[in-house]
C-alpha cells in the first residue's frame, strides 16, 4: 500500500489499462450507439479481466527478487492470512480504482443509467474472484519459464465469473432480474474467498522451496 | 488392517505396481478392442437411422463415450494430483501425468466430432452453447496443467504445482456437468442418464454404453501403458529395476526403450 502512494504512476497502470481497452472497442467496433449501448457490459468485463490479469504481474514477483517473501514464509503467522492481507492491499489499490472509474467508461458507452449500479455491483463481487483466482496461478508459476503461461492457465478459469457477471448486467439490459446472477456470483466470491488464501499460500511454497 | 495397509503400500510403490500394470495391460486392452470393435460394428451398421436426423446420428458412437472419458480422465488426473500434493505418492504424480495427454485428446476427439456433427445438423461448425464451451475451456484446462508442468524443471515441484492447478480446475468439471440446466442453450439434454424412461431405443442405447465401456478400457490401457513409461523414466537409474531387466532380459527387452536400445546394439555387433 505504501509502495502505491510513493509510485502513484505504478500503481494506476491498471487503471488507465482497463480505460483504454475500454476505449478500444468503440474504435474497432465503430461508434453506433446502439451497438455501443449492446456491447458495453461485455466490452467493460473483459477490459476489467484484462485489467486484473495485467495487474497479477506486480502481486509477488518484486518481493520475491528482494527476497521479502523468503521473509513471509518464514513468519510465525499462518500464510494464509498474510496472503488475504497482502490481496486485500492489492484488490484495494487495483480493483477498487477500477470500479471507480466504472461510471466513466458505462457513460462512453451510453449505457443506460439502471445498468449502473447492477454493473458495480457485479464487478464489486466478481473482481476480487478474478484477482484471487489470478493470484494462485501467479504464484504457481512464479519460478517457472514462460511468460504467456500465466494467462493460458487463468483465462480458462475465469469463464465463469465473466459469464455471470456479464450476464448480470445483460439481464438487466433486457428487463429481467439480475438477482439469479448475482447470486451465483457472490457464491462464486464467498468460495474463493474461503479457498483461495491457502490455494495461494500452498502455490507460494510449492513455488519458493 | 495391517495386511491391507501393507498391501496398500505396495500398491503405491512404482517398484510393485510396474509389473501389476503389465498384467493389467492385456485385462484392459483386449475387452477393450473387442467392445470397440462390436460397438461399432453395431453403431455404425446395425443400429437402424434416427427418424429426424438420419445417419447422422451414428457419430454419438464416438462422440459420447469420448465426451464421458474426457471429464473422467480429469477426475483421475486431478485425484491423483491432490493425492500426491498430499501425501507424495509418487507413482500418483505419474498417474496424473499420465492422463492428462490422454485426457486431453479425449476432449479435442470429443470437440472435433461434435463440431463434425453440428454442420449438418445444426448448419455450423460451432455455437456458443454452454457444453461446448465448457468442453473447449476442459481442452484448455489440460493443456494448461501440461504447459505448467512443462515450465518446471524440478519434477517433484512440477508436479506438486500441476496437482494443486488440477485440483482448481476440478470445479470446473461439475460446471460441465450442470451447464445444461444452468444455461439455456442449444445443446441437447442429456439424451442416456434418464434411466426411468430412456429416450433411446435399445438397439442404439447397447451399442453406445458398450462403446462408452470400450472407451473406459482403453483409457485405463493406454494409462496402464503410460504409467509403465513414467515409472521406467523416473526410475532409470534405480537398481531394482535394472535388477527385473537383468533377470529376463529377452521376455521384458520389447517393452522398454532401454531394452530396444540394448537389442539394437546386439544386432549393430
Amino acid at each position: 500500500m505504501l509502495g502505491a502512494v510513493r509510485q502513484p504512476g505504478d500503481a494506476l497502470a491498471p487503471v488507465v489499462f482497463y480505460l483504454i481497452v475500454g476505449m478500444l472497442f468503440p474504435l474497432a467496433l465503430g461508434s453506433d450507439p446502439r451497438l455501443l449501448a449492446q456491447i458495453g457490459p461485455g466490452a467493460i468485463w473483459i477490459a476489467a479481466l484484462l485489467a486484473v490479469l495485467l495487474s497479477l504481474h506486480k502481486l509477488f514477483r518484486s518481493d520475491l527478487d528482494n527476497g521479502y517473501l523468503d521473509q513471509l514464509l518464514l513468519i510465525p503467522c499462518p500464510l494464509f492470512l498474510l496472503i488475504g492481507a497482502r490481496l486485500l492491499a492489492h484488490w484495494l489499490q487495483t480493483g477498487l480504482p477500477m470500479l471507480l472509474v466504472t461510471p466513466l467508461l458505462a457513460e462512453s458507452f451510453g449505457l443506460d443509467y439502471a445498468l449502473l449500479p447492477v454493473l458495480l455491483a457485479a464487478l464489486a463481487l466478481g473482481t476480487p474472484v478474478l484477482l484471487l483466482l489470478g493470484a494462485i496461478n501467479e504464484a504457481l508459476t512464479l519460478t517457472s519459464r514462460g511468460g504467456a503461461l500465466l494467462a493460458l492457465l487463468v483465462l480458462p478459469l475465469y469463464v465463469p465469473t465473466l459469464v455471470f457477471g456479464s450476464g448480470a448486467v445483460y439481464a438487466v439490459h433486457f428487463g429481467e432480474s439480475p438477482a439469479g446472477h448475482l447470486s451465483l456470483l457472490a457464491a462464486l466470491a464467498l468460495v474463493t474467498l474461503l479457498f483461495a488464501p491457502w490455494a495461494v499460500a500452498t502455490a507460494l511454497r510449492i513455488s519458493i522451496d | 488392517m495391517s495386511v491391507i495397509k501393507e498391501y496398500w503400500h505396495k500398491l503405491s510403490s512404482a517398484k510393485h505396481f510396474y509389473p501389476i500394470a503389465g498384467a493389467l495391460l492385456p485385462w484392459f486392452i483386449i475387452p477393450a478392442l473387442l467392445m470397440l470393435a462390436w460397438g461399432s460394428w453395431q453403431g455404425l451398421v446395425v443400429a437402424p437411422a434416427d427418424y429426424q436426423q438420419g445417419d447422422s446420428y451414428r457419430i454419438i458412437f464416438v462422440h459420447v463415450p469420448a465426451a464421458w472419458l474426457s471429464m473422467m480422465a480429469y477426475m483421475v488426473m486431478a485425484i491423483n494430483g491432490a493425492i500426491y500434493l498430499v501425501w507424495k505418492i509418487k507413482l500418483a504424480d505419474i498417474v496424473a501425468e499420465s492422463a492428462a495427454p490422454i485426457g486431453a485428446s479425449f476432449t479435442f476427439l470429443a470437440l472435433a466430432t461434435g463440431s463434425l456433427w453440428g454442420k449438418p445438423m445444426w448448419g455450423t461448425w460451432w455455437v456458443w452453447d454452454a457444453r461446448l464451451t465448457s468442453e473447449l475451456v476442459l481442452l484448455f484446462l489440460y493443456l494448461g496443467t501440461i504447459a505448467l508442468r512443462g515450465a518446471i524443471d524440478d519434477r517433484q515441484r512440477a508436479g506438486r504445482a500441476a496437482g494443486l492447478l488440477g485440483l482448481i480446475g476440478a470445479i470446473n468439471v461439475p460446471i460441465i456437468h450442470f451447464s445444461v440446466e444452468w444455461w439455456e442453450t442449444l445443446h441437447q439434454p442429456a439424451t442416456v442418464s434418464k434411466f426411468s424412461a430412456p429416450s433411446m431405443h435399445p438397439s442404439m442405447l447397447i451399442p453406445l454404453l458398450v462403446m462408452a465401456l470400450g472407451f473406459t478400457l482403453f483409457f485405463f490401457a493406454v494409462l496402464m501403458i503410460k504409467i509403465r513409461a513414467g515409472i521406467l523414466e523416473q526410475e532409470r537409474h534405480s537398481r531394482w529395476l535394472s535388477a527385473l531387466y537383468a533377470e529376463a532380459p529377452e521376455t521384458t527387452a520389447t517393452y522398454s526403450a532401454e531394452g530396444n536400445l540394448a537389442a539394437m546394439d546386439e544386432s549393430n555387433e
